[in-house]
């Protein structure tokens, strides 16, 4: 499939002007197995469940829609204030507030489904049980396109401690979800960049049964309120994401692909822009999600894919996946040196 | 989808100072057809290249469906921050990403019955034409319009040919009673008999409000103006505690499910806090 309309707002682009001489780009991918139509994504907890954002954009159209990590129960989430706008980003601590997975599962997924989009369920758990049980349910229903594993959340069996930041819990939560889940159903374990060796993390959730890797969750920042001179956010500390972390998950993806080229990478983290997903490709992700940028402009997912179209013609490439990892091999040399 | 929000670039026609607020009136095609008293817009701030990522939501003071420019919606706002600063920086002809209308307009009664609406500073945006609305249903309307002083207040000449009375209240007594505007809405509802009060101003306000409807066996219909990333519904920051139909508490989204909600069904003391026995609260000890 390919998207032939022009970009609604071309953002950030000008040096791709012209582009319309390139080659014919097809946008449609191959991630671990799953075809999408584009490699542009929706990122877990910035698209709800999707149908809110059918009035700016349609869902079938755009590669995947990411929902929103789900647990086991419902959850009420944290208290107000659960957000504060910084600098090219924001910090949220919200606290997975959602229906819990037997609500998600009667009205959420069949929604998406119905609606020809590719669902990729993000599941979230705070114990190994759980995750084995989100596991089970979410693999025995029909039309799941993939599963993401968040791990980002404490391991209440654990001190609280953050199942993304040990490799060896890591594996446990992952290998416990994917018990449940078919063989042929991907399961994309996301990971926190707030670890000293992200590398022998990534190593660690592969060998536990992962397809593919989502890079980056937001990584934890503050913010203070200067006139009540107390922390913003009812939760203390909250999850920084946006364009303020993208070379932050552009470096996670690099050296992720680098130490591991044939695991499949999705990059997430700040993708305003169609150069911006380009950039993420380079590096070696096969796809990307927008999140933050979501709130900005609901239509991003749809207009992101453009703009990379615009940008890859420009270079003379004719899919996304050729651009994945080129920024690894070595700089040409300048013109004129040839032999 | 023809009756959902549209997003599009909408153009500045004017921007005036009025009191301490800015009045922008922006041509954005199709959004003042859909739009009801109540609904909202969400403005991205800071251009294509901005570093202020988060919509701005404010509600429709006025929209116009068709005029030499083409459909119109404005805005009142007030310089609190860099996006509304950037807002207030804005001329003629420059382009704002609008996204609207919005969220969930103020319930209109079936009977032509006497209404009290109340405005807290440029609260009372959105209720001009809700007064219109009222009117034509053959509602009799009175207004309160309270602020902190003076400069403070928006639309008190418009409200005298909006409503059959009009009280004005300002705390430092600069102009009309002293004090606020719940201080004399008890003699105000009953006065005029009314069978619902609207409001839209600061929580603390709103919350008083709507004490005192249900002291007054009045309904209430309050907009709340909490902070927002979104506007649309997906980012879950907007959550205020409401009481369900089936009675059950939830941390509901103020952007889709408001911002106008039942006062009664409001757990205003609460707001800012997950009350015990919401559906999904941590248990003792917290969420993990």
């Amino acid at each position: 499939m390919t998207v032939t309309s022009q970009p609604a707002a071309v953002v950030d682009s000008s040096s791709d002007v012209g582009a319309a001489s390139g080659p014919v780009v097809d946008l449609a991918i191959e991630l671990a197995g799953v075809r999408l139509p584009t490699p542009v994504m929706t990122a877990s907890g910035c698209a709800a469940a999707g149908r809110e954002l059918a009035p700016f954009l349609d869902v079938a159209a755009i590669g995947a829609v990411v929902t929103k990590s789900v647990r086991l129960d419902p959850r009420s989430g944290r208290a107000t204030p659960r957000m504060v706008e910084t600098p090219s980003g924001m910090l949220n601590s919200i606290g997975l507030q959602g229906p819990g997975i037997d609500a998600f599962l009667a009205t959420d997924l069949p929604w998406l489904v119905s609606h020809g989009a590719r669902a990729v369920v993000s599941i979230a758990g705070g114990s190994l049980g759980e995750y084995a049980e989100l596991g089970r349910r979410v693999g025995s229903s029909p039309g799941v396109a993939a599963v993401e594993v968040n791990i980002s959340c404490p391991n209440v069996e654990n001190r609280g401690l953050v199942f993304a930041c040990d490799p060896f819990q890591a594996a446990r939560a992952v290998s416990a979800a994917r018990r449940g889940i078919p063989r042929d159903v991907p399961v994309l374990a996301k990971l926190s960049p707030d670890v000293t060796d992200l590398v022998s993390i990534a190593d660690s959730v592969m060998e536990a049964g992962a397809t593919g890797l989502t890079l980056i969750n937001t990584t934890l920042g503050l913010a203070i309120d200067h006139d009540t001179m107390r922390p913003v956010l009812a939760g203390t500390t909250g999850g920084l994401s946006g364009p303020a972390i993208r070379p932050l998950a552009v470096r996670c993806v690099w050296q992720v692909h680098q130490a591991m080229p044939d695991v499949p990478i999705v990059g997430v983290g700040g993708v305003r822009t169609g150069r911006d997903a380009f950039e993420f490709l380079l590096a070696g992700a096969t796809a990307v999600q927008v999140g933050t940028v979501v709130f900005h402009d609901p239509s991003a997912p749809h207009r992101v894919a453009n703009e990379l179209q615009v940008a890859l013609a420009a270079r003379g490439l004719r899919s996304p996946a050729e651009a994945v990892g080129l920024a690894h091999q070595p700089r040409p040399r300048p013109e004129g040196t040839d032999d | 989808m023809s009756t959902g929000p549209l997003q599009l670039r909408g153009r500045v026609l004017k921007l005036d100072r009025v009191g301490d607020y800015q009045h922008l009136t922006l041509v954005a095609p199709g959004v003042a057809e859909r739009t009801r008293p109540g609904a909202f817009v969400a403005l991205a701030v800071g251009g294509d290249h901005s570093a202020t990522l988060l919509r701005r939501a404010f509600s429709i003071y006025r929209a116009k469906a068709s005029g030499v420019y083409g459909g119109t919606v404005e805005i009142v706002f007030a310089v609190h921050g860099p996006g509304t600063a950037w807002l207030a920086d804005r001329r003629p002809h420059d382009e704002i990403d609008v996204i609207g209308p919005l969220g969930r307009p103020f319930a209109l009664p079936k009977e032509p019955v006497p209404c009290v609406l109340v405005g807290g500073g440029y609260g009372s945006a959105p209720l001009f034409g809700l007064a219109d609305r009222l009117r034509e249903r053959g509602c009799s309307v009175h207004m309160v319009l309270g602020a902190a002083s003076e400069s403070r207040l928006f639309g008190t000449v418009q409200a005298k040919r909006s409503a059959q009375s009009v009280v004005v209240t300002t705390e430092d007594g600069s102009v009309g009673t002293p004090g606020r505007a719940t201080d004399v809405l008890p003699d105000l509802l009953a006065r005029t008999n009314a069978a619902v009060v609207y409001a839209c101003g600061p929580m603390g306000m709103l919350s008083a409000i709507a004490a005192l409807a249900e002291q007054h066996g009045v309904w209430s219909q309050c907009a709340v103006e909490e902070q927002m990333a979104c506007g649309v519904g997906v980012c879950m920051t907007c959550v205020l505690p409401v009481r369900g139909d089936d009675g059950v508490v939830r941390m509901v989204r103020s952007c889709v499910e408001g911002p106008v909600f039942r006062g009664d069904r409001v757990l205003w003391a609460d707001a800012g806090t997950i009350p015990a026995g919401t559906l999904g609260a941590p248990r003792v000890g917290g969420h993990a």
